[in-house]
Formats: structure tokens, C-alpha cells, sequence
């Protein structure tokens, strides 16, 4: 019910490497990111888009399901205890919650300056002004940027919590799918990762393709991935009940 | 790692006591050091952070762990704010580990981790939610629901391990433990002491804490 069906396609956009977008996503409709190159980022976030004090929240998210990133099953939870979005299928393994997102002294000091002047539209964009500019266009601004979910990215922590990033661990053509469980606002942006330990700029091209999938079936996977996601999709259900 | 203060509590400016399950907010100034004793030991500390002057910034805990490639926080941890600017250090600390992944505890949340008949149990955003409403100093700082982010469990063990499980474990504090940090901005201190009681994150047994600050040498 829910797995990728190009006969229930609803449109598809292709967002550039370095770029940010933001759209509307209604509950029962699904996005397939897919990276069309390696070393894919897209850095996301969620809002209730009718109460959009309701947004993703990245402890409450890690603490309902145990792990500390996100993968197939896992789902992301909104502060009042709802599902937001699910993981239904991800060809990746393993999408960071922990690591934030990048900013303009990030990406100078790391990869120089290319500004607009003289590099108009290939110009290095950072992650910070992107979902910035995404935020304000719909009365959001620098209060509202909050943890985000970093997909396609991985950084592990060692025994004593140092966190080291794992180059390589999306190639060209990995998907995952996002099942929208609520009505929420996505706004995001495809700059490269903070600790993306590439010494040049080529942030990935990212393609969005939506579809009708439908609401959680009582044998979804991720609804059946444990205990507090059952309730999780309990507290949504109720929230839409009329 | 474990390093211990040499300040003294009689030279402290402000020596208060925040009683099981209660918000406290106090401001501290630059340069200023501020402690949080665990009076009775394995009470996490819900805390957060605000620029005094401008509470758009906030502390981070994406930016505290990004920017210096470290999940916990122990002596020589910067806590740094939303614009990547140092708020506090941390100076001593005789716990040894605090946890920035863990946040607040909610009534929802509660529903969604424990069971749905938990919601009217008492929680740590509930606090933070009464202490914008109440407490004089984050109201003059129109503190709204979207200033509270990922916040900061002082004496809370929340192990990661390199597969990336997450897991909610017993307490390393015990009883006199301290944690002690230096205010690099003025800054606006928000605490729920937490009144979890269904996880070992308090022992199941939520108790005092006690705040100090002195002023700097």
C-alpha cells in the first residue's frame, strides 16, 4: 500500500545540490528522494503545516525508538506525540539526526568563497540560510530551526562519543521514502552535510518524486516496528478523527 | 572526566535550592560560574540556555555536538548557541558524563514511550511551560513553546553505542555530584529538575537539586 507506485505519481522536481525547497505534503501522500549522485545530503525538516508550532522533534524521535538514526520502520515524531512522516523503505540504511546542518563560515572555511557575483546560480549555498529562506516564506524564522534529520548521511559515535562521518554512504540512485502521516509543511535543503569530509563542493542533486500512497495499514511496517509506534500512530489517528 | 572545583559555597552570590519536579530560571552573568549540585544523587537536570540580551539565541545541541565531533559533555565541553557562538564551558565536573540527546520529557511523548493513560503524569515540558507563564525572567524574554529545543540532562546516561542504539541508562551521579560551568555571555538559565517517574533517569525517585553562582575571581 504504501511501496513506490509510479500509477499513483503525483508530480516530480528535481532540487539541485546546494539548493533548498519547501512544499506541502498532505497525510497519506509519500515523497521517494532519490540521489542522483553519490555523497547525497538533504538536510529536513517537518512542521504541522496547520499548527506549525507542532514540528519534528529530534529527542522525542530517538527516544520512542531507541537508535539514533533513522532508517526503514523508524518514523519521526512531532514534540505533541504524533507521527509526522515514516521510513518505508530506504535503499540507504542509515540517515543522521545528530550532526545539524552546515553554515556560510562551515562552507568557507572548508571549501572557499563562490558567491553569486561570480558564480551566480553555482554558487556554494550553505544548509543554515537555505531552510532560513524556505522557513520565512511561511512566517517560520530562526526560532523554529530546530534538530534536524540529515537524509542519505551517516555519523556513528565510538565507544567514548566521538563521532566520525562516514564518507560514501549514499551512492548515485539510493532512495528513501517518506510516507506522510500528518498534513505537514517539508522544508529543506541539498547543501552538503557539516562534517562531510569532501575537500571540494559538489553537493548531490536530489530528485523529489510524490505519490499517493495511503494511510497506515494496521500491518505497516513501521506502525508494527515497536510498541511506542503503535500508540505513535494511535495519537495521529485520534488527531484526525472526525 | 572527572575534575573538581575550587571554589568555595560560602564566597557563592547565589545559593538557592530547587525543590523534586520544579522549574527554576536564574541569569548568570559572563564570567560568572554556575553549579549544579545533585543533592541526593542520579537526578537528571532538564536544562536550557538563552543569550540574555537576545533569546533568538539559544543554546544548540546540534551545534554543541557537531562543532566539536562529541556526543557527551565533561569538563573542557563548550555549550555553544544556534549562531555557533560559545554560551558556557564546562570548568568541573565530578559526574563525568551529561547527555544532550535525551530532551525533555512531555506529557505526549509519555503517551507515545510508556503508555496512553501516562499523559496526566507530571513532566518536564509542563515545567518549562509554567515557567513561561510565571517566571518574570523568561516572560520579559517573550520565551514562547518554540523557544524549547533539544536541551541539556545534566547527570542523565544516555549511551550510543557504535551501531547507533540509543538507550535510556542507569544513572552515573550519586549524591554531592556536581557540575560546574562558566557563563562566556550573559545568559538566562532555564531547569526542570525532572519529575520522570517511569524510567531510571531519577532512580525513580526525583529529588532537590541545589544552584549556585560566583562571581568571577
Amino acid at each position: 500500500m504504501t511501496t513506490f507506485n509510479t500509477e499513483k505519481m503525483l508530480w516530480e522536481e528535481t532540487v539541485p545540490g546546494g539548493n533548498h525547497w519547501s512544499g506541502l505534503m498532505r497525510r497519506g501522500s509519500a515523497l521517494r528522494f532519490t540521489a542522483l549522485q553519490g555523497g547525497a545530503n538533504v538536510s529536513v525538516l517537518f512542521y504541522n503545516m496547520e499548527e506549525k508550532l507542532e514540528r519534528y522533534n529530534m529527542p522525542d524521535t530517538l527516544k520512542a525508538q531507541h537508535t539514533a538514526f533513522l532508517t526503514t520502520g523508524n518514523v519521526c515524531y512531532s514534540d505533541m506525540g504524533r507521527v509526522m512522516c515514516s521510513f518505508t523503505h530506504d535503499s540507504v540504511g542509515w540517515h543522521d539526526t545528530i550532526c545539524g546542518i552546515s553554515d556560510v563560515a562551515i562552507v568557507q572555511k572548508k571549501y572557499g568563497v563562490a558567491n553569486y557575483q561570480t558564480h551566480r546560480n553555482d554558487m556554494y549555498r550553505n544548509a543554515k540560510d537555505g531552510l532560513l529562506t524556505e522557513l520565512t516564506k511561511h512566517g517560520l524564522g530562526k526560532r523554529d530551526l530546530v534538530a534536524n534529520v540529515n537524509l542519505f548521511s551517516k555519523v556513528s559515535a565510538n565507544d567514548d562519543g566521538n563521532l566520525v562521518f562516514q564518507a560514501g554512504n549514499s551512492k548515485a540512485g539510493d532512495v528513501v521514502d517518506l510516507r506522510f502521516d500528518m498534513n505537514v509543511l517539508v522544508v529543506l535543503s541539498t547543501a552538503p552535510h557539516p562534517l562531510d569530509t569532501s575537500k571540494v563542493y559538489q553537493p548531490a542533486d536530489v530528485l523529489l518524486t510524490a505519490w499517493h500512497a495511503g494511510t497506515a495499514a494496521d500491518n505497516d511496517v513501521c506502525r508494527n516496528a515497536c510498541e511506542q509506534n503503535q500508540r505513535g500512530f494511535i495519537n495521529t489517528e485520534r488527531f484526525y478523527a472526525n | 572526566m572527572l575534575t573538581e572545583s575550587k571554589l568555595h559555597i560560602e564566597h557563592a552570590v547565589l545559593n538557592e535550592t530547587c525543590a523534586a519536579g520544579e522549574p527554576w530560571s536564574g541569569l548568570v552573568k559572563h564570567g560568572q560560574t554556575f553549579r549544579i549540585l545533585d543533592l541526593e544523587g542520579n537526578q537528571a537536570v532538564d536544562t536550557l540556555f538563552y543569550n540574555a540580551h537576545n533569546a533568538e539565541e539559544r543554546y544548540s545541541a546540534i551545534d554543541t555536538i557537531q562543532r566539536q565531533g562529541q556526543i557527551y559533555l565533561t569538563t573542557g565541553s563548550i555549550l555553544y548557541s544556534s549562531e555557533g557562538n560559545p554560551m558556557l564551558t564546562i570548568t568541573a565536573d565530578t559526574c563525568g558524563r551529561h547527555d544532550t540527546l535525551g530532551g525533555a520529557c512531555a506529557a505526549e511523548s509519555n503517551t507515545v514511550r510508556y503508555a496512553l493513560n501516562k499523559r496526566p503524569m507530571h513532566s518536564c515540558r509542563d515545567n518549562f511551560m509554567h515557567a513561561i507563564t510565571h517566571s518574570a525572567c523568561v516572560q520579559d524574554r517573550e520565551i514562547t513553546k518554540r523557544d524549547i529545543t533539544a536541551n541539556i540532562n545534566f547527570f542523565m546516561n544516555v549511551p550510543v553505542t557504535p551501531d547507533g542504539g540509543l538507550s535510556f541508562a542507569d544513572g552515573i551521579s550519586g549524591a554531592g555530584k556536581y557540575v560546574e560551568m562558566r557563563a562566556e555571555m550573559d545568559v538566562l538559565v532555564l531547569i526542570s529538575n525532572c519529575p520522570q517517574l517511569n524510567n531510571p533517569c531519577n532512580a525513580y525517585n526525583p529529588t532537590p537539586i541545589q544552584l549556585l553562582v560566583w562571581d568571577a575571581a
